[in-house]
């Protein structure tokens, strides 16, 4: 079976299968002579738009494999997989499961592995089954062809007597160099030599997958406020969501100037949602940072990440649940205030007060931590350093400046130690005895001395004030 | 526009429901004077609670304490104090949040009149407590329907230790409201053995800052 592509004389092989080539058709022939030659061939029309589609799909669906991938002319596939091997079970267990997956999904593929695009590229179609190049001259072997050259470039290098790519490595540069001097880069034995060797970088341009969901404005005349046009794109984006039960998480407003600027404003979602209300909140007070320059003349409104969604029933009462209303509160704080200023602290395992709350997702999950009446309300961090005008021996300080008041213990309560976590601080750090002292005014604080006099780490103790009680 | 009236010996007055659906504000005195807040915090309703500070707030007065505390906090840590009164009006329309507490450093242009009138009306509307925590601030106009002023007082001694501070005192002092009149009280948080009870109680305060009929207001600004 063959696939047929229109030539300059009637249609010529694009394509073929195992079978055809074993019967003796060659790419590039006519078909009339090639059915002479089998008359049992099978011909196709060819169809190469939607074998670069297909191509491209797969691209996506091999970043299973590593994290950027990009197509490699009409039949190949080029994926970084810089420090995945493991996860797989090493770099054969790499290609072995490349191979059979693809397999299952009915392709044919000839994969190989090595440090460089060129030098994957020649072994895939010119090397062993499943090769695993570690070092580059097991490149030398291989036919000149495996350089990725144009035909013309593949005779010369033939008539100059130049079939491997070990012949064309051992002879000097400078003689190559001056034969090929008009030859583009593409086309250029040297250069692409040099890329297969990693002399010359050749990175890896792996594009963004489309978005799901995407809903455009283009206008007649550029505006300079894409506000009038917002409601209309959520709404619209919406309802493309609502028809597949999906929500997104992260929405992408583009706006495109007519001189050629993009502007784009990223919001994001705590849970996912398709409300055309909320999305739009969402952009409040967004809108101006954007630089209108001469105008917009395309806005775009993509939804970047989707998960599924199904529609909920509103209850009996006609009230949605709190962890929604919750979501939408924190999205609109994240979508006006950035995601670091929100935080909902949690109790982590630790007696160091500064290390004992933790940060997590904004959700209402478990039940706060019961109030300890031997910790103070508030916290300073860092803690404040205040001078002793009267020490004691044991126990805190009699009279202390903080912030130039001084201020006079009258009872206390105390100490409390807590030691250095070792295995997290670093070796010099001192232990803390914190106190609950109470002043003449009825201030109650908590203050801390770090460390023991002669404890061999540093000089006198300091003492630090770190809360507040009530 | 500050009333300020201590009368000595005065009958025992009522105390304003601590948990009215309205805008009130707290001033403190310093930033070491943890009174406010834990004044406040027994003040709170049950839930989640959003607790929105400025920048200045959180390096002059620190940050709420979780172990301390001991609720269900959502922090916007936020630069400007407009920013602060953006995120209050936001949360206030809520349904999740139970409570929105707001501290604003000093007397900012930001916290005029309108914006308070404006926290002051939401917070009405959606039917949740709203509290402004100001340090370092005078008592300029304000639509908060509840002002308080709420100093340290020192504690009775401690039960098991007599040198040690014993359970917190207030000196509480309710220098202008829309909703009861006047007046200063001394308040004390009392705790149940388990430590889990939320209940305020009031007892009026003299001139002199002698506590006169101690049990007289006892627990009905408690409110359980």
């Amino acid at each position: 079976m063959v696939l047929s592509a229109d030539g300059p004389h009637g249609p010529v092989v694009h394509d073929l299968n195992d079978a055809a080539r074993s019967a003796g058709v060659r790419r590039g022939a006519r078909v009339v002579d090639m059915r002479a030659l089998c008359p049992a061939l099978q011909v196709v029309p060819a169809n190469p738009a939607e074998d670069a589609t297909a191509l491209a799909r797969l691209m996506f669906w091999a970043r299973r494999w590593g994290p950027f991938s990009a197509t490699d002319g009409d039949d190949g596939l080029v994926i970084d997989t810089t420090g995945v091997a493991h996860l797989f079970g090493g770099e054969e267990a790499l290609l072995t499961d490349m191979q059979t997956r693809l397999a299952r999904a009915g392709l044919t593929a000839r994969v190989a592995l090595a440090p460089t695009w060129g030098a994957a590229w020649g072994l895939a179609r010119y090397g062993a089954d499943r090769p695993v190049c570690r070092d580059l001259t097991d490149l030398h072997p291989l036919p000149v062809a495996a350089l990725r050259l144009s035909g013309d470039t593949l005779l010369l290098l033939r008539r100059l007597g130049l079939r491997r790519i070990g012949d064309l490595a051992n002879i000097p540069r400078l003689f190559l160099m001056r034969r090929f001097a008009r030859a583009p880069a593409w086309d250029n034995p040297l250069t692409r030599l040099d890329q297969a060797m990693g002399h010359l970088a050749e990175p890896l341009a792996a594009p963004d997958p489309p978005p799901d969901f995407v809903a455009e404005a283009r206008l007649a005349e550029p505006v300079f406020d894409p506000a009038d046009w917002l409601p209309g794109l959520v709404a619209e984006l919406a309802a493309k969501m609502a028809r597949q039960d999906r929500g997104c998480r992260r929405l992408c407003l583009s706006v495109f100037r007519v001189n050629g600027h993009r502007g784009d404003i990223r919001v994001a979602t705590a849970a996912p949602t398709r409300e055309a209300r909320h999305l739009l909140r969402l952009f409040d007070g967004r809108l101006e940072g954007l630089d209108p320059g001469f105008g917009f003349d395309l806005i775009r409104l993509a939804a970047e990440a989707t998960e599924p969604l199904a529609t909920t029933q509103v209850g009996l009462d006609g009230k949605a649940d709190a962890a929604l209303h919750l979501s939408r509160l924190v999205d609109r704080l994240v979508a006006r205030f950035g995601a670091d200023a929100i935080v909902r602290p949690v109790p982590v395992e630790s007696h160091l007060p500064e290390r004992s709350e933790g940060r997590a997702e904004p959700m209402l999950a478990d039940p706060p931590p019961a109030p300890r009446p031997d910790r103070p309300l508030r916290i300073f961090a860092p803690p404040e350093e205040v001078r002793v005008l009267y020490a004691v021996p044991e126990g805190p300080p009699a009279l202390f400046v903080w912030r130039r008041q001084r201020i006079a213990v009258t009872r206390h309560a105390g100490p409390e130690r807590i030691a250095p976590e070792w295995w997290r601080d670093s070796p010099g750090t001192r232990l803390r005895d914190y106190f609950r002292i109470e002043d003449a005014s009825g201030r109650r604080l908590w203050l801390y001395r770090e460390g023991l006099p002669g404890d061999g780490r540093g000089g006198m103790p300091r003492w630090f004030v770190h809360g507040v009680f009530a | 526009m500050s009333v300020h009236v201590l009368r000595p010996l005065a009958p025992p007055r009522r105390v304003p429901d601590l948990r009215a659906a309205t805008l009130a504000e707290i001033s403190c005195a310093s930033s070491l004077d943890g009174a406010g807040m834990g004044f406040l915090a027994a003040s709170l309703p049950e839930g989640p609670v959003l607790w929105a500070q400025d920048r200045l707030t959180r390096r002059e007065a620190g940050t709420p304490f979780l172990p301390g505390l001991g609720r269900w906090l959502l922090r916007a840590d936020l630069s400007r104090p407009a920013d602060v009164l953006t995120a209050m009006e936001d949360a206030l329309a809520c349904p999740a949040i139970s409570a929105v507490v707001g501290e604003i450093w000093g007397d900012p242009a930001a916290l005029d009149f309108t914006a308070t009138r404006r926290l002051a009306l939401r917070a009405e509307a959606a039917g949740r407590p709203c509290w402004l925590l100001r340090r370092a601030g005078s008592a300029n106009a304000s639509a908060a329907r509840l002002r308080w002023r709420v100093t340290a007082f020192p504690s009775d001694p401690g039960q098991d230790d007599p040198a040690a501070p014993g359970d917190p005192l207030w000196r509480v002092e309710l220098f202008r409201s829309r909703l009861s009149p006047p007046g200063a009280w001394l308040v004390r948080h009392e705790r149940e053995g388990n430590g889990t009870s939320d209940r305020l109680g009031f007892s009026a305060l003299a001139a002199g800052r002698a506590v006169v009929e101690p049990a007289a207001a006892d627990g009905q600004g408690g409110a359980g």
